[in-house]
């Protein structure tokens, strides 16, 4: 299954909650404001880095170029995909749950 | 107008997600037609805002963040960005987009408007407030 968040770490439990149930071989795709979770160095970190060895982590490039966040102030093993990236997971899963 | 008063403007949400911090922005920038005693405060995910390299071309939406540039010439001097919520962030005022306002007094010398803060500092100065506006 494709999850997808949208909150930042800092103001909502969205990405927790996911990180929670989503099973392992579940891809997340990080998007708007939840790019803010996949920051390297954050009180938040931890969590998502814990959670790379069994799901696969994706952040929406566009979204990191608009707030800013260049790839190296990611946490290593978060793959930054395009729009079309977006879509090609949407593809590759027969689910997608948005985390909103 | 006769009583000049003291309006801080706190911005507590991250950009892009929510219209709240370009409405804000805006707010404050038709606010400095009233010549108050204005300052801004970037909290939480606010401080993100400030975040400097900005690039929205691939996600077709507006950028607007060289407009906090001109808050300078509104006479909107002092912006600040408590500490604590940069350090939570993995941020550093080196990642922040400069901000300067030219002072009149001082032969128009640039002189830089963010000030770090600390959470106590942040305490006292909203607490000498006359008037606080959230976004």
């Amino acid at each position: 299954m494709l999850h997808t968040v949208n909150k930042s770490p800092f103001e909502s439990a969205s990405l927790k909650v996911c990180l929670g149930l989503a099973k392992p071989g579940s891809d997340i795709l990080l998007i708007e404001d939840g790019i803010y979770g996949a920051l390297a160095g954050t009180i938040h970190t931890a969590m998502l880095a814990e959670a790379t060895s069994a799901i696969s982590v994706y952040a929406l490039g566009p979204d990191l170029k608009a707030r800013g966040l260049p790839e190296d102030r990611l946490i290593p093993g978060i793959k930054v995909v395009g729009y079309d990236g977006f879509v090609e997971l949407a593809c590759a899963n027969d689910k997608v749950q948005s985390w909103l | 107008m006769s009583e000049t008063k003291k309006f801080m403007y706190i911005n507590r949400r991250p950009p892009y997600g929510t219209v709240y911090p370009l409405e804000g922005l805006e707010v404050v920038l038709i606010g400095a037609a009233f010549e108050q005693d204005v300052c801004m405060a970037f909290i939480s995910d606010g401080v993100f805002q400030l975040k400097q390299g900005q690039d929205t071309i691939e996600s077709g939406m507006k950028n607007f963040s060289p407009t906090y540039r001109a808050l300078g010439d509104y006479e909107v001097t002092r912006i600040y960005v408590e500490r604590e919520s940069l350090e939570e962030r993995g941020l550093t005022e080196a990642d922040l987009m400069p901000l300067t306002w030219e002072d009149e007094d001082d032969d128009w010398a640039e002189k830089p408007s963010i000030q770090i803060v600390s959470r106590t500092q942040l305490s006292d100065l909203l607490e000498e407030q006359d008037v606080v506006f959230n976004f």
